[in-house]
């Protein structure tokens, strides 16, 4: 062979390979099935396992392994030393190899206590799923949880990888019966696709060539088949998305929208909307920085411009205008809860969903599904790896499709507003009706108009604190301030509230936030009528003086934190209350066994131990006066 | 049908895109090797016809070799681009260098400490890196976006769970994040999208006769007279490349007749020990990436 032919082959055998496609899928198993062992046994056989991680390997696997002399193939996958050392594995990782023909992406989740949390995680990005069975063991109640969180998530292609054959004498019976009783199951799940293969990850039989020890078996082996599958999400047919990530604009002459197409195909000259806002334009060009493109499909990364000047931001949906998505402030979905802090119907929270931010509520959860049974049952809250069926509603319009007919389009995270940590996410089922009927009522007689008649702005004067602070008593010492400068007021206070309006409310989390939300509420349509409202309530949660301030304007929301020791609290106990909860007897007593969140930045911080009641009514009032409240 | 490297690439302008847009001041760290060679290609195709919206930093140890400052400074002019080069200013105070002070104490100072000091600095809230999952067992778990605390500490038991292309970049007061492009990138892909993008890389990457010294096995490249001598030692000229580029007394040449990325990819199809192989700074033990991640290496 001559040196140039042998050039042209290697450049051939490249080219070759910087073709590959690429497969992302997710393997699911329960603990010991083998899951690791089967992970690094493809990693091992794709050859790709280099010398050194192998020589660290060896080490490990003489410290760690579970397999005497033998490598330890699980050992490969393992992560994080603290992990590692406790011989267990607590999240998604990722693990890369490739073969002459694909190239792949793992997502591994170990079958531990976060397991819903991290499946789910890991199936939103995949392709298909591996799930693993034990063949001793066969269809267990958690293969059936795993295919579930797997077709929630949208997969319809499953690999039913039936493990340890080699323990039950690589029995076909076994096998065919287990093959039997999953199809039933999972086909009822809408997992359209499923093959199945007998193997033994730790002898390796049926993982690149078919084993004499399955004669029986004429089926593909695991790895042939994750080579060929063609898996199609049918992506390329669905309605042209695309969000708006980013605006660009290198100078005046040109506007260019800049996003990852996620659905259907785009050309020059097809006409899209920009939702929410609904106008029309034809995509002009499609731009890309190694030249103009014809079309652009789902994956691509492209930038587009228009042919009219439409008002277009970060955040808006651009849409076949033939098959426009749809846009709603209230829906139907599925959360998975992902913290260990509950999920609260009437807490905000912070949602993302395509490139748009929002606020959100779960106004209402229908009910909870038990992933093991798939059993329904009513729930006033929901707690780490619990699956609902929520209404939410949003504070602006979303552009969305239903999770079933685009995941990026219907898929959204959930995050806290305080801690910015991603707590669930959630899936869209439908729009409700409601959303779109509910319309604001536009009064003519308006704020400005009630305060001219008063003589002063209004606003809220929240004050919180631990019971027994005297957070009652310098509201009303302030009340009578206030009314003495001819100002219009009104108090709330927490105890007789409770006895009216929020009689229905206990003091269980859930219960306090409504209590709160209420309370809010009413202050809030007392603000619009001008009123200066003191509230006098523990509200031990930030979330839920943050909400109480977010429904006013700026500058009419005074917090007024009442601080007392809880040691002096509960010596004074005016009311016996304190001596309840030590004894048990008022369970979720704040300050004894349900915490109170101390204010960060309240406008007036009356320290009680060492100021007088007097003091704490001029605080108060000064801060008014700087607040423009009172001239 | 998108191929892998399309899809790959696809991601990270996408990541790109959303870090930029989800941060105030964001800058891109620029360690002039082969996977910042990638990111910066990235992030021009980004943004294009724009030019990358922030500065490239370069945390600089005054030990890098002679042809990385060359490059940088190339690429640099040639695309047009803001360029911030950082040197802590007490190393160069206390003259830290790998000889006297040894690998782990040098790469703290200059690289961790100087990087914690350019954030600082600068305030960046957001900074891209190039590492990938491939790397090292500990980075497979690492987030696309990664929070750090206002002290540039890495929690591994506070990730936030990444779900299809959505990514939460809210921090709190003090706070910033660190977005990685190229997560899913594995050191294979990077090569093959190298040859198929054309994208320039620092020569050494390419086997030539070069003069080294053998220590303890790593062929060290006599890079410039700061390199001491032992009694008796002469530098050999050797055909040699480098598969990872750091500071020139720390990183290992390997002997290669790949001179052309051609040959390179062939030669990583067949590979035999994985690039961090060269890197003294992952011999101590096999959790060390991610003691230095916790520490604000990254
Ligand atoms: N006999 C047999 N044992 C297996 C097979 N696959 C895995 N194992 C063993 O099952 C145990 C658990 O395997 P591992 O891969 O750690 O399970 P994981 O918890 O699902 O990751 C280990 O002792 C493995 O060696 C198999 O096909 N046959």
């Amino acid at each position: 062979m001559s040196a140039t032919t042998a050039a042209t082959d290697v450049e051939a055998y490249l080219d070759a390979h910087e073709r590959k496609t690429l497969l992302r899928f997710i393997t699911c198993g329960s603990v010991d099935d083998g899951k690791s062992t089967l992970i690094g046994r493809l990693l091992y056989e794709s050859k790709l396992v280099f010398e050194d991680h192998m020589a660290a390997l060896e080490a490990d696997s003489r410290v760690h392994g579970t397999q005497g002399e033998e490598l330890d193939l699980a050992l490969l996958v393992d992560g994080l030393a603290a992990e590692r050392e406790q011989g267990i594995t607590i999240d998604v990782a990722y693990r890369f190899f490739t073969t002459e023909r694909r190239t792949f992406i793992v997502a591994d989740t170990p079958g531990h206590e976060q397991y819903t949390r991290n499946m789910v995680t890991g199936a939103s990005t995949a392709d298909m799923a591996v799930i693993l069975v034990d063949a001793r063991k066969g269809v267990l109640t958690q293969t059936k949880r795993h295919s579930f969180l797997v077709s929630l998530l949208g997969i319809r292609d499953v690999v039913l990888a039936v493990n340890k054959l080699d323990l039950v004498g690589y029995d076909r019976a076994v096998f065919d019966s287990i093959e039997r009783e999953y199809r039933e199951f999972a086909t009822g799940l809408g997992v359209t696709s499923i093959t199945a293969i007998p193997l033994s990850a730790l002898a390796g039989d049926n993982i690149v060539a078919l084993s004499p020890n399955t004669p029986w078996y004429v089926g593909p082996t695991l790895l042939d088949h994750l080579e060929t599958v063609v898996v199609d999400d049918g992506a390329v047919d669905r309605p042209f998305r695309m969000p708006v990530q980013w605006v660009n604009r290198p100078d005046l002459d040109f506007r260019g929208y800049s996003g990852t197409v996620v659905g259907g195909v785009v050309r020059p000259g097809d006409e899209v909307q920009v939702l929410p806002i609904g106008s029309t334009a034809r995509v002009q060009r499609i731009v890309s920085f190694d030249g103009d493109l014809d079309q652009a499909e789902p994956g691509q990364a492209v930038t587009l411009t228009l042919d009219v000047d439409v008002d277009v931001s970060r955040g808006d949906l651009l849409s076949s205008a033939l098959e426009p998505a749809g846009v709603a402030d209230q829906f139907e979905a599925h959360i998975v809860w992902m913290s260990d802090t509950p999920l609260l119907p009437g807490r905000p929270y912070g949602i993302k969903m395509g490139a748009r931010s929002a606020v959100t509520t779960v106004t209402n959860i229908k009910h909870r599904i038990n992933v093991n049974t798939l059993e329904r049952s009513a729930a006033t809250k929901l707690v780490v790896n619990e699956i609902g069926v929520c209404t939410i509603s949003v504070d602006r319009p979303l552009p969305f499709d239903a999770y079933a007919d685009n995941r990026d389009t219907g898929g959204f995270l959930i995050i806290d507003r305080l801690t910015n940590v991603t707590v669930g996410v959630g899936l869209v089922d439908f729009a409700l009706r409601r959303s779109e009927n509910v319309h604001w009522q536009s009064v003519d007689v308006d704020k400005p108009a009630h305060a001219v008649l008063k003589g002063h702005q209004p606003c809220v004067v929240w004050f919180t604190g631990l019971s027994g602070a005297g957070k009652s008593t310098t509201a009303n010492a302030v009340e009578r301030q206030l009314h003495a400068l001819g100002c219009h007021t009104i108090l709330l206070d927490g105890d007789n509230v409770r006895h009216g309006l929020n009689r229905d409310l206990g003091f269980t989390e859930a219960d306090r936030v409504e209590n709160i939300r209420r309370v809010a509420e009413v202050a809030k349509l007392m603000v619009d009528a001008g009123l200066i409202v003191l509230v006098s309530f523990i509200s031990p949660f930030r979330s839920e003086r943050r909400i109480a301030r977010d429904l006013v304007a700026p500058g009419e929301f005074c917090e007024v934190f009442v601080d007392t020791p809880l040691a002096v609290a509960e010596e004074r106990d005016v009311k016996g209350l304190y001596r309840k909860a030590r004894d048990g007897q008022l369970p979720n007593f704040t300050g004894v066994d349900s915490p109170y969140e101390v204010p960060e930045h309240p406008e007036v911080h009356i320290e009680t131990s060492g100021q007088s009641i007097d003091d704490g009514v001029r605080l108060v009032v000064e801060q008014l006066r700087r607040q423009g409240v009172l001239a | 049908m998108l191929t892998n490297l399309d899809r790959l690439e696809a991601e990270s302008i996408h990541i790109f895109r959303e870090a930029v847009s989800e941060s105030e001041r964001p800058v891109m760290m620029y360690s002039i090797g082969k996977d910042s060679s990638v990111m910066l290609h990235l992030a021009l195709k980004a943004f294009a016809p724009s030019k990358p919206p922030f500065p490239l930093l370069h945390v600089d140890t005054t030990w890098k070799f002679r042809a990385m400052y060359e490059f940088r400074d190339r690429t640099v002019a040639e695309h047009g681009l803001e360029l911030l080069v950082h040197q802590n200013p007490e190393c160069i105070e206390l003259g830290i260098n790998p000889f006297d002070h040894g690998s782990s104490v040098h790469t703290d100072m200059w690289k961790t400490e100087g990087l914690k000091q350019a954030l600082d600095t600068y305030r960046f809230d957001l900074a891209f890196g190039g590492a990938r999952r491939d790397e090292e067992r500990s980075r497979a778990k690492e987030r696309v976006f990664s929070i750090r605390s206002a002290q540039h500490r890495w929690d591994p038991k506070a990730q936030r769970p990444e779900l299809w292309r959505l990514y939460n970049a809210k921090k709190g007061v003090g706070e910033s994040v660190r977005a990685f492009p190229l997560s899913n990138w594995t050191e294979l892909d990077i090569w093959h999208y190298i040859r198929r993008e054309r994208i320039p890389i620092v020569p050494l990457y390419l086997a030539a006769e070069r003069p080294v010294v053998d220590r303890d096995g790593m062929l060290i490249l006599v890079d410039d007279d700061r390199l001491p001598l032992a009694d008796g030692e002469v530098p050999q000229l050797r055909k040699v490349r480098f598969r990872t580029l750091g500071c020139y007394p720390l990183t290992g040449a390997v002997e290669s007749t790949a001179d052309s990325i051609d040959a390179i990819v062939a030669e990583i199809l067949l590979a035999t020990s994985s690039e961090r192989q060269g890197r003294a700074i992952d011999h101590d033990s096999s959790g060390s990436m991610e003691k230095k991640k916790q520490e604000g290496y990254f």
